[in-house]
């Protein structure tokens, strides 16, 4: 891989730092009075997700990291392992429990994906920003209830648990933001 | 982003105009004259933490000028008397929020003053130029450098060992700060955490450690410590402006860009030859003065509380 400059750090670049992957977040110039210029740089560590603030001497570089995001369309689990298929190529990819975290109580599957690869395999994945998924276990709906507010919990059919307004019910199709866990709204 | 527009708004470019004509108005007054001098130069500073932009000019090299200081002082050892200039000054490689490698510079010499006559004067000007809002005074702050590093880290920096101050450095920003220098640790543990404690408003920090002095002189400070006369200026936690009783003994100030020359060979950096017009000005006498160099971009980013130098500017490099 190539190296970047700290000069050439911008968001969404990725590096290796202390042997992991990193996305760099932001980059700060900073240059105080007669002084060297240094960069504060923020980076998520992409293996644990951990936000890292470094600050590098200024022409410092890093080495480039060999990460890629790429839609794939999600297939199946046989329980050990998370399946994916890049929709072009068919080249399947077997993500694991790790990998796939907390994506893993949206997917469903056919759903198209971010699949992070580092060094070709599956470093985590990012599940679409909305899914639309069925109730299978809430509280009976209290039908006409609907100018209430108040709200109750409910198990999706992947396993989620999200909050839901109480006039839904079982079998019910509700549209969520993976993003916050939110319900959005009522699919007819 | 439409790059073709500016980043100023129309009401930023209208404060930039006001705040210019109010600083002429402050000079003008105190009988300070205004001057113009070049941009371009076949010389160029030899500061090691300095790039200068290079230019062609007819077949040989020219330097846009990183500061107006060297031809100011020219002009002081002609006997200008005190003198100022508002103009761009150009900086390679300085690119960011706080940043443009084109920055429009105010700098001024006052002749037989000493630096803390020098510091009045820059909280007088600072303080007419900015507007606050009313019934709203800016606060003031004088601190030496080695109080404030002692009020807020707990040690003196003059005493503490190389060694500490690397530790402290590498602990802060990375492994890789654990060979620097003096100079260069003090200025990172200083960015990192006393700026960010600074008191709100004006605050002017002075006699900076021996190792930090640029173009200063050295004197004593009260406890008997050599300290360099320099001092740099604050406004709201950022640095707007750096000033010093200037060096005018030509001998120190031939070892000194000798010694820069060395450091930017040791550094790899681009080799620089000796501005010698500068040193026969000063071997044919520069009057005491002090001089203080202040950011506009800066001030206007502070009055408006903006966080980027491209909202003050009508176009910073990225849309250039």
């Amino acid at each position: 891989m190539a190296n970047y400059s700290t000069n050439e750090f911008r968001s969404g670049l990725k590096v290796m730092l202390d042997g992991d992957p990193c996305s760099i977040l932001e980059n700060e110039f900073v240059k105080p009075g007669k002084g060297q210029a240094f960069n504060r740089v923020k980076l998520r560590n992409l293996k644990t997700a951990r936000v890292l603030e470094k600050t590098f001497k200024s022409g410092e570089s890093l080495e480039g990291a060999d990460v890629m995001d790429t839609d794939m369309q999600y297939l199946y689990t046989d329980g050990d392992f998370w399946y994916f298929m890049e929709p072009d190529t068919y080249e399947q990819h077997q993500a694991n429990e790790n990998a796939v975290g907390d994506a893993l109580q949206w997917l469903s599957e056919q759903d198209t994906c971010i699949v992070t690869l580092y060094n070709g395999s599956p470093l985590s994945v990012t599940p679409p920003n909305h899914v639309e998924l069925e109730i299978v276990e809430t509280d009976p709906g209290l039908r006409g209830d609907t100018a209430q507010g108040g709200s109750k919990p409910a198990r999706l059919v992947t396993g989620a648990v999200v909050k839901v307004p109480l006039f839904l019910d079982q079998g019910d199709m509700v549209k969520v933001d993976t993003r916050t866990g939110e319900y959005q709204g009522r699919v007819k | 982003m439409d790059k073709w527009k500016p980043g100023a708004s129309i009401g930023a470019l209208k404060r930039r105009a006001q705040m210019m004509a109010s600083i002429r108005h402050f000079f003008s007054r105190r009988s300070v004259l205004e001057v113009d001098v070049p941009l371009l130069s076949s010389s160029t500073v030899t500061d090691i933490n300095i790039e200068s932009i290079s230019a062609k000019v007819g077949g040989s090299k020219g330097y846009l000028q990183t500061s107006p200081e060297y031809f100011m002082k020219r002009l002081l050892a002609s006997g200008s008397g005190d003198i100022y200039s508002m103009s761009k000054a150009f900086r390679d490689g300085e690119v960011g929020s706080k940043h443009n490698p084109e920055f429009t510079m105010l700098e001024w010499y006052r002749c037989g003053w000493d630096e803390h006559q020098l510091i009045d004067e820059v909280i007088d000007l600072i303080s007419s130029v900015i507007s606050a809002a009313e019934n709203v005074t800016i606060d003031i702050t004088k601190i030496s450098y080695i109080d404030c590093f002692v009020h807020h880290l707990g040690f003196d920096p003059q005493d503490a060992d190389l060694d500490r101050l690397q530790e402290i450095a590498a602990g802060l920003a990375s492994e890789s700060w654990s060979e620097e220098t003096r100079e260069n640790c003090l200025d990172l543990i200083f960015s990192l955490k006393v700026e960010p404690q600074l008191p709100l408003g004006i605050a002017i920090i002075y006699d900076y450690p021996e190792c930090q002095s640029a173009l200063a002189q050295f004197g004593v400070n009260n406890a008997g410590q050599k300290v360099s006369r320099r001092f740099e200026v604050f406004l709201n936690r950022m640095e707007v402006g750096n000033g010093y009783l200037e060096l005018t003994d030509a001998d120190e100030q031939r070892s000194r860009f000798n010694r820069d020359c060395i450091n930017r060979e040791k550094s790899k950096k681009s080799p620089v030859n000796i501005d010698i017009k500068l040193l026969a000005a000063l071997e044919a006498g520069l009057p005491s003065c002090a001089g203080v160099a202040i950011g506009v971009d800066r001030l206007l980013m502070s009055e408006a509380e903006s966080n980027s130098i491209d909202e003050v500017v009508s176009f910073s490099w990225l849309r250039c």
